[in-house]
């Protein structure tokens, strides 16, 4: 079951990433550029920018899902509760056990719905069928997709509507009961009805989850981030509480952006 | 929030000509006789290419026609189920089938957990660079070299310094030397074919390399791997030219019961009996009975390659 951590939504929570330095390559060409940044345990973390400000870039190495691009190097230190997830020593599998992450595309495994959310436990080592079906249960209420698929749990993932896809991705994260989750923008393939009940499941998972979003959708980091960063040509221009951000920005090139003078 | 609209700059985006109309960069009467031109082009092509199709259809019936007439009265269940006799009458090729049999059952192992580790190597761990160029060049090159070579190779290798003569054992690797590229390179087409957002799926659950190929990439990309591999063993079945070259007697040998018995297959015998029609006329029958079976062969497995293709294909 899930475990109620204390939610005293401050600033005061503790640092779960602490980025600093960090500097990115895909070759010749700098994707991010000196990065400081700490993101706070059970609040949602916006990151939001125009196309190709590195947004993507950035959440994709906090769990080092960059690793499998090509070409890619990286400096500065990421430290993940005190660890630096580059050192030689921290082992990448383990990072993404505890760092989840749920893709821009619905990507289920072509499997039945259950199978999809054992998987994780499964390759972690749990084969008992009962504490499966359990882990089943309520990865899938968490993210209320229970009372929509409980009666259809060995068809096809396939089957699903594009949001209920998204929803089984989270449970399929959820399953192997990481620290935080990662959403890489979860609803830019969803309608909005669908955008709505992830936003409604985002909200509710936050006080169990740390979690960061990136989202080209503007209102959507209004409406559940705590905290929101703003990204532009791979630097961090502005990171501060939510309605700091969109109220009263410190920067004028995050005032422009929010105010759709550009993007 | 205070949206700017940008809608005055658009309007100045659009040409206009000066009646104040869409500007258009084409010509009706030209692009009408372009049109009826590219549709008579496109009604002779037709035509062009259904000729191709009748021509190799044509080439199909003849062969069969052929190879039905030769066979008639000769192709029986003691044909298949008798051994090779000096008497033609007498004569069948249920040793024949046997020694084709146990040289699929060298190949089929061997060339699969070869031919697969090799593409999984090459598509999942090697760095994409040009070492992987370079062998992914040289497998579809190996794929083009002529079989006679590759008899050669099994000759040396598996013949001669290995000590394995001319027994089954060394017939099938020589013949799995031969349809292995073939296998790499529909593996390596089968896993690239399958999307990287499952991969993802799994990596980001923590799994490593291994986990993700034994229980994402494999289960997608099976059945364009059996596919090939079936049609890469349909090849090695009717290989004739390596067989011939690692010395298989002409020989009427008992049916063999080892994979170190010498052995005969059925394209090797299909071609000592045309070499001898000159001394026994039957033997052109027997041929063409022989093959019959070696194309009913073929005819199933490529058949079966089909049914796995079209049940097991998967849409994304």
């Amino acid at each position: 079951m899930l475990n109620e951590k204390n939610n005293n939504n401050n600033h005061q929570n503790n640092i779960v990433y602490d980025v600093k330095n960090l500097n990115l390559w895909y070759g010749d060409v700098q994707g991010l550029k000196d990065i400081n940044l700490t993101i706070r345990e059970n609040q949602v973390t916006a990151i939001i920018g125009p196309s190709g400000c590195g947004k993507s870039t950035f959440i994709k190495t906090l769990n080092r899902m960059v690793d499998n691009i090509p070409a890619v190097r990286t400096s500065g230190e990421v430290l993940y509760y005190g660890t630096n997830i580059f050192s030689d020593t921290l082992r990448v599998e383990e990072l993404r056990t505890s760092v989840g992450m749920v893709f821009q595309k619905p990507n289920p495994f072509p499997k039945s719905i259950y199978e999809n959310v054992v998987y994780g436990p499964k390759i972690h080592g749990i084969s008992d069928k009962k504490i499966l079906s359990e882990i089943t249960e309520t990865s899938l209420k968490s993210a209320s997709l229970w009372e929509e698929v409980k009666d259809r749990l060995h068809t096809n993932a396939y089957g699903l509507s594009g949001g209920q896809q998204q929803r089984l991705c989270i449970a399929r994260s959820l399953a192997i009961q990481p620290e935080v989750l990662l959403m890489d923008e979860p609803t830019s393939a969803l309608d909005p009805i669908a955008t709505n009940k992830i936003e409604e499941l985002i909200n509710e998972l936050k006080k169990y989850y740390t979690i960061v979003i990136v989202t080209h959708n503007m209102q959507q980091a209004a409406r559940i981030a705590d905290s929101t960063a703003f990204f532009l040509n791979g630097e961090l221009v502005e990171h501060g509480p939510t309605s700091e951000i969109f109220t009263n920005p410190r920067d004028k090139r995050t005032d422009d952006y929010i105010s759709g003078r550009f993007g | 929030m205070n949206h700017h609209n940008n809608s005055e700059n658009n309007e100045k985006n659009i040409e206009l000509d000066n009646e104040g109309k869409l500007k258009t960069f084409f010509n009706k009467d030209i692009t009408t006789k372009r049109m009826n031109h590219r549709i008579l082009l496109d009604k002779v092509g037709k035509k062009l290419f259904s000729v191709s199709i009748l021509f190799a259809l044509l080439i199909l019936v003849i062969l069969f026609y052929r190879i039905g007439v030769q066979s008639i009265g000769w192709l029986d269940l003691q044909f298949l189920t008798s051994n090779l006799s000096i008497f033609p009458e007498k004569a069948g090729i249920f040793g024949v089938l046997i020694g084709s049999f146990l040289l699929m059952v060298v190949v089929i192992p061997v060339t699969l957990l070869l031919g697969i580790s090799t593409a999984i190597y090459l598509e999942e761990y090697a760095k994409k660079g040009r070492f992987q160029a370079f062998v992914d060049i040289n497998i579809s090159n190996l794929a083009g070299v002529p079989s006679v070579i590759f008899g050669l190779l099994g000759l040396t290798v598996f013949g001669r310094l290995l000590n394995l003569g001319s027994s089954i054992l060394a017939g099938g690797l020589t013949l799995s030397l031969l349809v292995l590229p073939i296998i790499v390179a529909a593996g390596q087409e089968a896993i690239r074919a399958v999307p990287g957002f499952l991969r993802d799926g799994a990596y980001a659950m923590g799994a490593t390399k291994w986990t993700t190929v034994r229980t994402v990439v494999l289960p997608s990309a099976l059945p364009g791997i059996l596919t090939g591999s079936i049609l890469a063993v349909s090849r090695a079945i009717g290989e004739t030219a390596p067989l011939v070259v690692l010395g298989i007697p002409a020989l009427i040998l008992r049916v063999p019961n080892s994979l170190m018995s010498d052995f005969t297959a059925l394209p090797i015998q299909i071609y000592y009996w045309t070499l001898d029609t000159v001394l026994t006329p039957e033997y052109a029958n027997m041929a063409a009975a022989t093959i019959v079976v070696l194309l009913v062969l073929l005819f199933l497995l490529n058949s079966v390659a089909i049914v796995i293709r079209n049940k097991y294909q998967r849409r994304y």
